[in-house]
C-alpha cells in the first residue's frame, strides 16, 4: 500500500492504459504539454508522444466528436472537458450520437470512448465553474456515469472506464484532487455499477458519490458518538446505480438518507429515493430524506458557497429526521 | 474511364434513384414510417465521391443520406427492410431512414442533427491517420450545415492536424425551407481559404467530373493525409421532406431542374460516346428488378419483436 493522491491515481490510470492498449489516446484543452489545467495528464505527452495525446483547440463539441468517430473507427479514445460546466457544449454529441449509435444502428457495434471531467465546487470557482450536471447524463439510455471518491476508486473507475465498450462519463470532483489516500499494489478491478459499503451500520443507510462519501463518513462519526450506528454507501457509478445494494442495506436498516452535492431538485437522489418508495416501501420506517444543493445556482462568494454545499451537520439533520 | 466504368455509375446513380422513387411511393401509401428525405436529383455526388473509394474508408451522412448509403456499397435489402422499420434491416429497425448505418462497410451513419457527421467524421479520419493504413473518412453536408459552429471546429482541426478527411458539401441552394442566401453570408470556397484547405468546386450533377475531382483529392490525402473540401453544385427535385409541397419554390426553378438530371445528363453523354441505347435498357431493367426484389422481401419481413426494446442500449447486460 502507497499513499496517493487523487489527481495521481487518474495519472497512473491513464498511463497504464496507455501502455496496456495502443488504441487508447488522449485528446483535451492542453492535456498535453501543459498536462492538463488540474495536471492529470502530466508527462504523458512525453512518454507516449504527440500521436497519442492531442492538444486541442478550445472546441468542445468538436472534441468529443472527434471521440466519438474515432471510437467507431476502432480506437479508444479518452477526451477530457476541463470542467464539468463545458459538457453543455458536448451535449449532442454525448446524448444524440454516443448515447445511441450502439442503439440505433441494431448493436453493429458501440462507442468505445471515456469523457472524464470534473464537477463540484468548494474552490469558489462560480456558478460555471462549479456544476455537478451529472443527473443529466444518467438521465439518457447509452451513456454510463462513474464518480469515484477516493484515490483508489479514481484508479480502478478511469481503468473499468477505459476497458468498457459503452460510454462511459468519469466524473471526477475538483475539491478531491488535492485528497490523499492508500493505492493498493495491485489496484482493485471494478465493476461499473457496483456499489461500495464505505461504513457498516445497522441504525440508517446514507447513500452517497463523488465528494458526498466522505461528507457522510463525517455525519456517521458525529451518529456514533450517539449511539446510531449508520451505514455508508459509496454509490460508485450513478448509471448503472447498485439498486440490489441500496435495498439490501435498507432492509437492514430500514431508513434512508441521500446525499449528493448536485441540486437536490430532479437529481440522482430523486431517482434512488423514487425506486427505494417502490420496491422498498415495507422496509421503511421514515421517510427518505434528500441532502443535496439548494436550487440555485453555485455561487461564488465563500460564505454563499459554503452554505449551498452540502455538509456533515446537514446530513446528521436529514438522518434525525428519518430516524424520528 | 472505359466505356464499362461509365455505364457502372449510371448504374449505381439509377439503382439510388430506382430506390427512392420506390420509397416515395411505399410513403404515399403510407409504409414507410416516420420522416423520409430525397435525395432525387443529387445521385452524382455519392456515385461520384465513392468511386474513390475502398471499403475500408469511412463515410458519414445527414438527414437525406440514401444515396451516401447505397453508393458505399450496403446491401439492398437489408436498406430497404431497414427504411421499413423491419427487423431484418441494416439496424433492425431501430434507425430507420434518417439513422441507417453499416459499420462493416465503413458506412458510420445517417444523421438526424444537422452538421453531427462532420466531428464523427473528423475523428474517424484521426484513426485513420493513428492507425496509419492509408484509409480515409468522407463527410456529406448540405449547403444547410454551414451555418453551424461545428463546420468551423472541424475544418480549423482538421487543418492543424492534417487530418485524412474530404468535407463534401451538396449545395442544393436550399436549407430545408429557405433559400441559402438567407443562410449564410460566406462561401464555402471562402471558409476553404480562411483554413488554409484546398477546395474545388464541381458541377455535381455531372458523375463524371464529380468522380474525377473526388479520386484526385482522395489520392493526395491517401499518400500525405490532409483535409479537403469538394463542393458539389446540385439540384434538390424534392421537398425537403415527403409531403412539403414546396410552396416556397418557384415554378421556373423547379421546370429547370429536369434538364440539370445527373441520369439524364450521365445517359446522354454515353450515348454520345457511342454506347449503345440497348445498354442503358438493359442496365434499367436490372436495376427495377433488383429494386423489386429488394422491396418484396423488406415488404415480407417481421417487425421487431416489442420485447427487445432494451437490447443493445448497452454492450453488456445490466448488473
Amino acid at each position: 500500500m502507497a499513499e496517493t493522491r487523487y489527481i495521481k491515481a487518474v495519472n497512473q490510470a491513464l498511463k497504464d492504459a496507455m501502455r496496456d492498449d495502443p488504441t487508447v489516446f488522449l485528446i483535451g484543452e492542453d492535456v498535453g504539454a501543459a498536462g492538463g489545467s488540474f495536471k492529470a495528464t502530466r508527462d504523458l505527452l512525453d512518454l507516449y508522444g504527440p500521436e497519442r495525446v492531442y492538444d486541442a483547440p478550445i472546441a468542445e463539441a468538436a472534441i468529443t466528436g472527434i471521440a466519438v468517430g474515432a471510437a467507431l473507427t476502432g480506437m479508444k479514445p479518452v477526451a477530457e472537458i476541463m470542467f464539468m460546466d463545458f459538457i453543455t457544449l458536448s451535449m449532442d454529441m454525448l446524448v444524440n450520437q454516443a448515447a445511441k449509435a450502439r442503439s440505433m444502428f441494431g448493436g453493429q457495434g458501440s462507442v468505445p470512448m471515456v469523457l472524464r471531467t470534473p464537477h463540484g465546487g468548494g474552490l469558489n470557482a462560480g456558478p460555471q465553474h462549479s456544476q455537478c450536471l451529472e443527473a443529466w447524463l444518467a438521465h439518457v439510455p447509452g451513456l454510463k456515469v462513474v464518480v469515484p471518491s477516493n484515490p483508489a476508486d479514481a484508479y480502478s473507475l478511469l481503468r473499468a472506464a477505459i476497458d468498457d465498450p459503452d460510454p462511459v462519463i468519469v466524473v471526477e470532483n475538483k475539491a478531491l484532487y488535492a485528497m490523499k489516500g492508500e493505492m493498493p499494489e495491485t489496484p482493485e478491478k471494478i465493476e461499473i455499477g457496483k456499489a461500495r459499503i464505505a461504513r457498516a451500520g445497522r441504525d440508517a443507510t446514507v447513500v452517497a458519490y463523488g465528494a458526498a462519501v466522505g461528507m457522510a463518513e463525517a455525519a456517521a462519526e458525529v451518529m456514533a458518538a450517539e449511539g446510531v450506528e449508520v451505514e455508508v454507501i459509496d454509490l460508485r457509478s450513478v448509471q448503472p446505480w447498485d439498486e440490489a445494494c441500496v435495498l439490501e442495506s435498507l432492509s437492514r436498516t430500514h431508513n434512508l438518507v441521500v446525499v449528493h452535492e448536485a441540486v437536490e431538485a430532479f437529481g440522482v437522489g430523486a431517482e434512488i429515493a423514487a425506486r427505494m418508495a417502490d420496491i422498498g416501501f415495507d422496509e421503511l420506517d421514515g421517510p427518505i430524506v434528500r441532502v443535496g444543493a439548494p436550487f440555485a445556482p453555485s455561487p461564488f462568494g465563500k460564505t454563499l458557497e459554503e452554505a449551498y454545499r452540502p455538509n456533515a451537520d446537514r446530513i446528521v439533520a436529514a438522518l434525525r429526521r428519518t430516524l424520528a | 474511364m472505359t466505356p464499362n466504368e461509365r455505364a457502372e455509375l449510371y448504374r449505381r446513380m439509377l439503382t439510388i434513384r430506382r430506390a427512392e422513387e420506390r420509397l416515395q411511393k411505399l410513403f404515399a401509401d403510407g409504409l414507410v414510417p416516420g420522416f423520409l428525405h430525397l435525395s432525387i436529383g443529387q445521385e452524382a455526388v455519392p456515385v461520384g465521391v465513392s468511386r474513390a473509394l475502398t471499403e475500408a474508408d469511412t463515410v458519414s451522412s445527414n438527414h437525406r443520406g440514401h444515396g451516401h448509403t447505397l453508393a458505399k456499397g450496403v446491401d439492398l435489402t437489408g436498406f430497404f427492410a431497414e427504411i421499413l422499420g423491419k427487423a431484418t434491416g441494416l439496424c433492425r429497425g431501430r434507425g430507420g431512414s434518417m439513422h441507417v448505418a453499416d459499420l462493416s462497410k465503413g458506412m458510420l451513419g445517417a444523421n438526424g442533427i444537422v452538421a453531427a457527421g462532420l466531428p464523427i467524421t473528423t475523428g474517424s479520419a484521426l484513426a485513420h491517420r493513428m492507425q496509419g493504413k492509408g484509409n480515409i473518412a468522407v463527410v456529406y453536408f448540405g449547403d444547410g450545415a454551414l451555418a453551424e459552429g461545428l463546420v468551423h471546429e472541424c475544418l480549423n482541426i482538421a487543418k492543424l492536424w492534417s487530418l485524412p478527411i474530404l468535407f463534401v458539401c451538396e449545395n442544393n441552394g436550399w436549407s430545408e425551407f429557405s433559400p441559402t442566401e438567407r443562410q449564410l453570408a460566406t462561401s464555402l470556397d471562402k471558409l476553404g481559404k480562411a483554413y488554409g484547405i484546398t477546395y474545388r468546386e464541381v458541377d455535381g450533377n455531372l458523375v463524371e467530373e464529380v468522380a474525377r475531382a473526388a479520386g484526385k483529392l482522395v489520392a493526395g490525402m491517401r499518400k500525405a493525409p490532409a483535409p479537403a473540401i469538394l463542393e458539389c453544385r446540385t439540384t434538390r427535385v424534392r421537398g425537403h421532406f415527403e409531403g412539403d409541397r414546396q410552396d416556397y419554390r418557384d415554378s421556373d426553378e423547379i421546370a429547370a431542374l429536369d434538364a440539370r438530371d445527373p441520369i439524364r445528363l450521365c445517359a446522354e453523354a454515353l450515348i454520345a460516346a457511342g454506347l449503345d441505347d440497348a445498354v442503358l435498357t438493359a442496365i434499367a431493367a436490372e436495376v427495377e428488378a433488383e429494386i423489386e426484389a429488394a422491396t418484396e422481401t423488406a415488404l415480407a419481413a417481421p417487425l421487431p419483436e416489442a420485447g427487445d426494446i432494451l437490447a443493445d442500449v448497452y454492450t453488456r447486460a445490466e448488473v
